[in-house]
């Protein structure tokens, strides 16, 4: 017995193939309570068309997100000399989302020591997508 | 090398375990307790309705029934010695049928006939005035003040504690595995013992092993009985609902059992239970939806309001109730071998009279009992913070800031009481919450498990991956680098 | 710098106390300074004030209180650094033991000892807890490894820990979502999350952001049955369920876990408003309050997820915000609003807040839904005021401004809330 998801999930489904290289992609989007269902007709990069929102803002959402989907990342790093183990951090900015699980890896053996200031870039660059990785709060060195 | 020979050594270290060897710390006795659990009361004395029977239910004729009213009486002395909490609510035993009645009187005649003191008949008018929430269909009950609830865990834990502060030794995670008669050359001499990590010599063996203690006996050569599981679900209710009975409510019995409850915990939560199912598996403490279905049946038919969405914690323990359906109690053709098995329901109750029991049993073997002048009964009471006046609150803090340090918001359980509790044997998280109650409360452990980890660590001086929720695997957190190590399963 | 100010005048007493350092009590502090207060505390019963948002690593917070994504310590900092520059004392690792209808409070603190001080207005901002195993009393055994998804989100975030290998989580709210993609992305394997009800709980972002990123699956109407492990959970039952919510246990089938994480929802952290004997919403689980957050208990103000639970930390710190306004005023001698207006939920609306309003002020007014409404939605205000809005989740909550001139034609005393499909009213 199988027991798949039932729930219309939005990343990286088969497209269905239609005549001349035409796919369409479904994404699901986040902009509001709706959570529109976007079909998005492609010719590899190029969007031909975005069908199901309700709202210019889907429209938008839907092209990005076939386009450049990019997502916010924060993880956590080791930190020595502070009152916790751990020390947060974030990218700068979103980065591609396809990029998420090999950041986090790239980020896993790093240590940093306190004492850590908000905003303090501890890598800069990551992973050459010209976006720095940050501290997200204040730490302060103890004992 | 031939290992030092203990006076006594008391295989199990549940209520009935823990009780004797405290009666025995009163003589000069080297005695030893083995459990085999990571701490002491882990087993059934853990996970029991708590209920101190009136002395009414056995039949006077059986061992149980026999050792049932002075065993009531014996948790009164250890109750004056130690100072746990014992409440005598009574208990009202209740009829919703005239096919009931006969019960009642039966029950009323056979306490009469044991001297159980202030049994009453009450009809339906004064069973109302006493408990309103009561089904509006019980037609008369048998009332019997002299029945109590007692926190088991804390009674068992207090009995530990002043065993050892008066010499016993309590070794944990020592299941026994093996026992080698004596000697050929020397058939008086002593029986070995072994578990995984030890070899004891001892002049004396009491099993009290509880569920194993069938498998304990065949290891001395004398299997003379089995021991079967019955399993009992038991469930806690919303402290919303303290007051809803003030004694222990009991349904008229059936043959196995004394039916399901409604008990007033000695903290102050309505507690619904116990089920009596037969269990193949000793272990098998699960709780079940038809064991919560037949317990809210049968709560309902006692009182109305009670339901199952006030449930906030729930329970099984397994009874070990031996073929002969009655304690096993005393010498074996083993010399030196003495059985305390199949401590079935009334057993909790009976623990004290049980270990007086066995004293006469041991003398009777030739176990020199020597009392001790410095033979300390009282034991030092761990504090409850949160029962203390303000103005004691306030002292306390004032001279041990521990004492300042809240751990458990719930329960108002601070840090000096868990240290307190690691202090005086408390290896495992479920270790520290009975103990202290940290993690009992409504939140159940959300805010104070990761600091009583923290502590347990600390003070055990051990990293907190090691750390667990009752021994064995119970482990609460991996290492990131463990399961980073670890090859993906799936995908 | 997260560091605590030392309390100066504790026996002296203060104007405002706030109990609960997280987005609600600094936001409280900041609004009892802007109207005066000059003596003011900040309790907080950790080490560090921020509350559960310093172990909220990931983003979302501030777009409403700092018009920029940040992460929840950031949050927390840009408040902490306002509260240190304002002057206002802050006194970490203590918790408040009682509030007594005087507002004396007693608390105990290594720093202080258990004492007392007294207030002449109270906050209380402890936000909420997290519902346990018990409370949806799942049948099976009791092994280690089953936990609140909020205490395996501070072992991994805060401690550097891990709960298990391979987890399930039970229960599609945010911090469910949250946790599924944090342990993946730690090399957990997740093998699913299980939500009792045929809609996600939790926002549309962090299904999409959360659970389709990474593959993670989500089952709907899906529930966890069984709990089987002596030592260690081991394994997990789970079923679909019914349109009553009721277990198919015929199609009931097991999946081999080491961690089974709760994100079966919040309930207010009220008990200190429980003991003092307010009055309480039995829908929200927190204290009925006034238009200025004032609970029954005169000088008592309530605000953020102890009073209801919030979406969006943004909406905490704005509600706390307004308590704190008000609780500095009453401290320095204004006197309250009448109040004349009594809110209640009506069509297809669980709880409104705040309770009373008075129709000469401007309120925020905030409610949830019961039911996902997939299309244009009419959120009505009785007879004074009404909107139209793409759609609404139970997830999300709803938010809607009223102001005096709303009430020049209507001289009732109750307006009943009400969502409902734009088109089932003709509109």
């Amino acid at each position: 017995m199988s027991h798949r998801p039932d729930h219309p999930t939005s990343s990286d489904r088969p497209p269905a193939a239609t005549d001349e290289g035409l796919s369409t992609h479904v994404y699901l989007c986040t902009g509001c309570p709706l959570g529109c269902r976007l079909e998005v007709d492609a010719v590899d990069d190029d969007v031909v068309e975005v069908r199901g929102f309700s709202c210019r803002r889907g429209e938008r959402y839907g092209r990005q997100e076939h386009l450049d989907p990019r997502r916010p990342l924060s993880t956590t790093i080791w930190i020595d000399g502070a009152a916790i183990r751990r020390a947060p951090v974030r990218t700068a900015e979103p980065i591609p989302r396809d990029q998420v699980s090999a950041i986090v890896a790239a980020l896993r053996g790093l240590r940093i020591a306190a004492p850590v200031r908000r905003g303090e870039v501890v890598v800069t660059d990551v992973l050459g997508t010209g976006i720095d990785v940050i501290v997200t709060r204040d730490l302060p060195m103890v004992g | 090398m031939r290992p030092p020979c203990h006076d006594v050594v008391v295989i199990g270290g549940g209520v009935v375990g823990i009780t004797l060897a405290r009666e025995l710390s009163r003589y000069h006795l080297d005695v030893v307790v083995l459990e085999r659990d990571a701490e002491v009361g882990f087993g059934v004395s853990k996970a029991n309705s708590g209920i101190i029977h009136s002395g009414i239910h056995a039949d006077p004729e059986t061992v149980k029934g026999a050792l049932e009213w002075p065993g009531n009486e014996g948790w009164l002395r250890l109750r004056d010695d130690l100072g746990f909490g014992f409440a005598q609510v009574g208990e009202l035993l209740v009829a919703l049928t005239t096919d009931e009645l006969p019960t009642i009187e039966y029950l009323h005649a056979q306490g009469d006939r044991k001297g159980i003191p202030g049994l009453e008949r009450w009809d339906a008018a004064r069973v109302r005035r006493h408990q309103p929430n009561l089904s509006r269909d019980v037609i008369a009950a048998l009332w019997a003040p002299t029945a109590g609830v007692i926190n088991p865990y804390e009674a068992v834990l207090l009995i530990a504690d002043n065993a050892v502060a008066n010499g016993v030794q309590v070794a944990t995670e020592q299941p026994v595995v093996a026992i080698d008669p004596p000697d050929r050359g020397d058939p008086d001499g002593p029986l070995t013992l072994h578990t995984p990590t030890r070899t004891l010599a001892t002049r004396y063996v009491v099993n009290a092993a509880g569920l194993q203690a069938d498998e304990v006996a065949r290891m001395a050569g004398v299997a003379t009985f089995t021991i079967a599981g019955r399993k009992g679900e038991e469930y806690l209710l919303d402290k919303r609902l303290a007051g809803l009975v003030t004694s222990v409510i009991f349904p008229c019995p059936t043959p196995t059992s004394k039916g399901t409850l409604v008990t007033p915990t000695f903290d102050g939560t309505i507690m619904v239970g116990p089920t009596a199912e037969a269990t193949d598996d000793k272990d098998d403490t699960a709780t079940t939806p038809e064991g919560a279905q037949a317990v809210f049946a049968a709560a309902k038919r006692l009182v109305p309001v009670i339901s199952q969405r006030d449930v906030i914690a729930e329970f099984a323990g397994v009874r070990a109730v031996a073929d002969t359906d009655d304690f096993v109690l005393g010498v074996t053709r083993r010399r030196g071998f003495i059985n305390a098995a199949g401590i079935q329901s009334p057993g909790l109750t009976a623990a004290p009279a049980i270990a007086a029991h066995l004293i006469e049993v041991l003398r009777d073997e030739g176990l020199e009992l020597r009392e001790r002048a410095d033979w300390q009964p009282r034991a030092e009471h761990p504090v409850r913070f949160s029962v203390l006046s303000t103005r004691e609150q306030v002292e306390l803090a004032a001279s041990e800031p521990g004492f300042a340090h809240l751990v458990c918001r719930c329960e108002l359980v601070t840090e000096a009481e868990v240290v307190d509790a690691i202090d005086r044997g408390a290896r495992t998280l479920d270790g520290v919450k009975f103990r202290t109650r940290a993690g009992m409360g409504r939140c159940q452990g959300g805010f104070c498990t990761w600091r009583c980890l923290e502590l347990l660590a600390e003070r055990r001086g051990i990293p907190i991956t090691e750390v667990t929720k009752r021994g064995g695997a119970s482990w609460i957190v991996r290492d990131r680098d463990d399961v980073h190590a670890a090859p993906a399963r799936g995908r | 710098m997260p560091i605590t100010a030392q309390p100066h005048h504790l026996a002296d007493g203060y104007d405002v106390v706030i109990v609960g350092a997280g987005p609600a009590g600094m936001a409280a502090a900041l609004g009892a300074r802007d109207r005066g207060a000059e003596r003011i505390l900040l309790v907080d019963r950790d080490v560090e004030p921020g509350g559960i948002l310093l172990q909220c690593i990931h983003s979302g917070f501030g777009l409403h209180a700092f018009d920029e994504e940040i992460t929840g310590p950031e949050y927390a900092q840009r408040y902490l650094e306002q509260v240190l520059e304002h002057d206002i004392d802050v006194l970490t690792d203590a918790y408040v033991m009682d509030v007594s209808s005087e507002r004396r409070i007693k608390l105990m603190s290594p720093a202080v000892g258990v004492t007392g001080l007294d207030a002449r207005s109270v906050v209380l901002a402890m936000g909420a807890r997290e519902r346990t195993r018990g409370a949806i009393h799942i049948p099976g055994d009791r092994p280690s490894g089953v936990m609140t998804a909020g205490l395996a989100q501070r072992m991994v975030n805060i401690d550097g820990y891990l709960p298990g290998r391979r987890a399930a989580i039970l229960g599609s709210g945010d911090i469910g979502l949250i946790m599924a993609r944090r342990l993946a992305l730690e090399g957990v394997e997740v093998v699913g999350v299980f939500e009792l009800l045929p809609h996600p709980s939790g926002l549309t972002r962090n299904v999409v952001q959360c659970l389709d990123d990474l593959d993670i699956p989500l089952h709907l109407s899906t529930t966890v049955v069984g709990i089987h492990g002596r030592d260690r959970l081991e394994r997990i039952t789970l079923a679909p369920v019914d349109d009553e919510r009721e277990p198919l246990l015929d199609r009931a089938w097991d999946v081999d876990v080491d961690t089974l994480l709760l994100s079966i929802g919040l309930i207010p952290d009220a008990e200190l408003a429980r003991d003092l004997g307010v009055l309480f919403d039995p829908v929200t689980g927190g204290p009925v309050v006034s238009g200025t957050m004032e609970t029954s208990h005169p000088g008592v103000f309530a605000a953020g997820n102890v009073v209801h639970v919030n979406d969006l930390a943004d909406w905490v710190s704005r509600e706390a915000r307004l308590a704190g306004e008000w609780a500095g005023a009453l401290a320095t001698g204004a006197r309250r609003p009448e109040e004349d207006v009594r809110l209640i939920p009506g069509d297809n609306v669980a709880y409104v807040v705040p309770h009373t309003i008075s129709r000469d002020g401007t309120h925020t007014v905030s409610f949830r839904v019961r039911r996902p409404i997939q299309g244009p939605t009419l959120l009505r205000v009785g007879e004074v005021h009404q909107r139209k809005v793409r759609a609404v989740v139970p997830a999300e909550m709803v938010t809607l401004k009223l102001a005096p001139r709303m009430f020049e034609d209507w001289d009732g005393a109750v307006l009943r809330i009400d969502a409902v499909p734009a088109e089932a009213v003709g509109g």
